[in-house]
């Protein structure tokens, strides 16, 4: 069992969606434009919840598709393959805002992989990045709009999201 | 939720977990076919080879297409037009087509077992697109599909396999399958053609149609393969029709919910009404669809590494 420590609790990953939220009002003032796209498993989760928030604060609905990036990744060839999940994207991008939401934000590869998934989709007015955690070591040239909370990590560490499962409280973990 | 082959040779040596994981990759995979780019570039800079040494339009094109929309570069080789025909071995093709970097051979051949040895001696992954009347187990995968799409599951189904069994892999493939998922499967045909022996599969046998379709929820036709026969298994096409056609009048007795499958290609007329074969209940043409993002779903998971399993947000 490796050794793990909570770095975000429940109300402190709820605060962190709250201050994200607002920051996402705050940078784009049209809130009609923004639409989200979560990555699964947990990105996803994470923007529901953001489009929840958002849509309380601009008082209009905010539109949340799911955005799997399996199919573009850069190492397919490279490990074993991995689960794929359901894209559903029920809205057109094209000249609009996308804030992608992912749980940790590491080496950017899932963010290329992303930006790459959008493009089939349409052409983006801008794509913006919104991350519960950045825990550091990219690899490629991408930053992140919105970070929850910046976590200094060892490559051997390892960072989990948990987000509605039940009979667990929400938490963020980071393991030796 | 795993997969770790490298080779997709036959069903039977397959898990009920692996059957189920290449169903749910394909289920994303068909929503790829319904977008207006449907194009993913998982398999970019991927060589694919049809090495098809017996005919098939519809299994080709439908590899074919998958290797396309996962942006892979596909070679099509037929058995008239290509070396056999002037003495050149199984291997020896083989290993002229890896000395040209593919990375997946897809072959169908008359011979049961020819895929299994094909991967014993290239490097290139194994895709079985039908060995003689073994297996053909993407149509299995794409069948499976299929029902568990239309019937939201697959255990404890009703599943009947009507016609000749006997010379026929794709019905090999289906029972493997539907078995290892928890359907029941009937299979029914003149006894010449459906024997006693597939009870060892796990099959119930008849032969009588009317008993063979009553309860059933999926009834899946098989063409009378007469390429296969070397000598004649039952007296006449007509009669063949009469005793196990799927008409109208039989279609009355089935549960009101019952739908027709057919892998293709048909005879309308003799395993199969014409009426049926495009009514409502019939999910001929829905197989073809999915039998694309299936065959994208395998070579997706044939074409990942020896490494961990690659997971997203990371």
């Amino acid at each position: 069992m490796p050794e793990a420590t909570i770095i975000l609790n429940a109300a402190a990953i709820q605060r962190a969606l709250t201050r994200i939220a607002h920051e996402i009002a705050e940078r784009n003032e049209s809130g009609a434009e923004v639409v989200l796209a979560g990555i699964p498993l947990v990105g996803d989760q994470l923007a529901f919840r953001l489009g929840k928030i958002l849509s309380e604060i601009w008082k209009l609905p905010v539109p949340v598709g799911v955005l799997d990036v399996s199919m573009h990744r850069d190492d397919l060839a490279h490990r074993a393959a991995p689960q794929v999940h359901q894209t559903v994207m029920p809205f057109d991008v094209t000249g609009r805002t996308v804030v992608l939401v992912d749980d940790v934000f590491f080496t950017g590869r899932t963010t290329r992989a992303a930006m790459d998934a959008l493009n089939d989709f349409g052409r983006p007015k801008n794509i913006q990045l919104a991350v519960l955690i950045d825990r550091g070591h990219r690899e490629l040239p991408v930053r992140a709009d919105f970070v929850g909370k910046n976590v200094p990590t060892a490559l051997t560490e390892k960072v989990r999201v948990r987000l509605d499962i039940p009979g667990q409280p929400d938490e963020v973990v980071l393991e030796k | 939720m795993s997969w770790y082959r490298k080779h997709l040779l036959d069903i039977e040596s397959l898990t009920a977990d692996e059957i189920v994981t290449v169903l749910d990759t394909a289920k994303a995979f068909k929503a790829v076919g319904e977008r207006a780019i449907k194009k993913v570039p998982a398999l970019r800079g991927k060589t694919v080879v049809n090495l098809f040494i017996e005919p098939s339009t519809r299994t080709r094109i439908s590899f074919e297409l998958a290797a396309q929309r996962l942006t892979a570069d596909i070679v099509n080789f037929s058995a008239d037009a290509s070396s056999f025909k002037k003495g050149e071995t199984l291997k020896d093709t083989a290993r002229n087509l890896e000395a040209l970097n593919a990375d997946f051979i897809i072959i169908r051949h008359s011979a049961s077992g020819a895929p299994h040895f094909l991967s014993r001696v290239v490097e290139a992954s194994i895709i079985n697109a039908g060995d003689g009347a073994h297996e053909h187990p993407t149509q299995a995968l794409l069948d499976a599909f299929t029902i568990r799409e239309r019937k939201g599951k697959i255990a404890g189904l009703n599943v009947t396999i009507l016609g000749d069994i006997l010379y026929s892999r794709v019905a090999r493939s289906n029972i493997w399958a539907l078995t290892k998922l928890g359907a029941h499967v009937t299979l029914c045909g003149p006894s010449t053609l459906v024997p006693k022996t597939f009870e060892q599969m796990g099959c119930r046998v008849t032969h009588n149609v009317d008993d063979a379709i009553r309860e059933a929820d999926i009834i899946n036709l098989l063409r009378i393969q007469h390429e296969r026969q070397r000598k004649t298994m039952f007296p006449s096409i007509g009669e063949y029709t009469n005793l196990f056609g799927l008409n109208k009048a039989r279609l009355a007795k089935t549960k009101p919910d019952a739908l027709v499958m057919h892998p293709g290609p048909i005879n309308r007329g003799v395993e199969i009404d014409s009426e049926i074969a495009d009514c409502s209940r019939s999910l001929i043409l829905e197989q073809v669809t999915n039998g694309l993002a299936v065959r994208m779903a395998v070579l997706f998971l044939l074409n990942g590494g020896q490494g961990p399993q690659g997971v997203a947000g990371s």
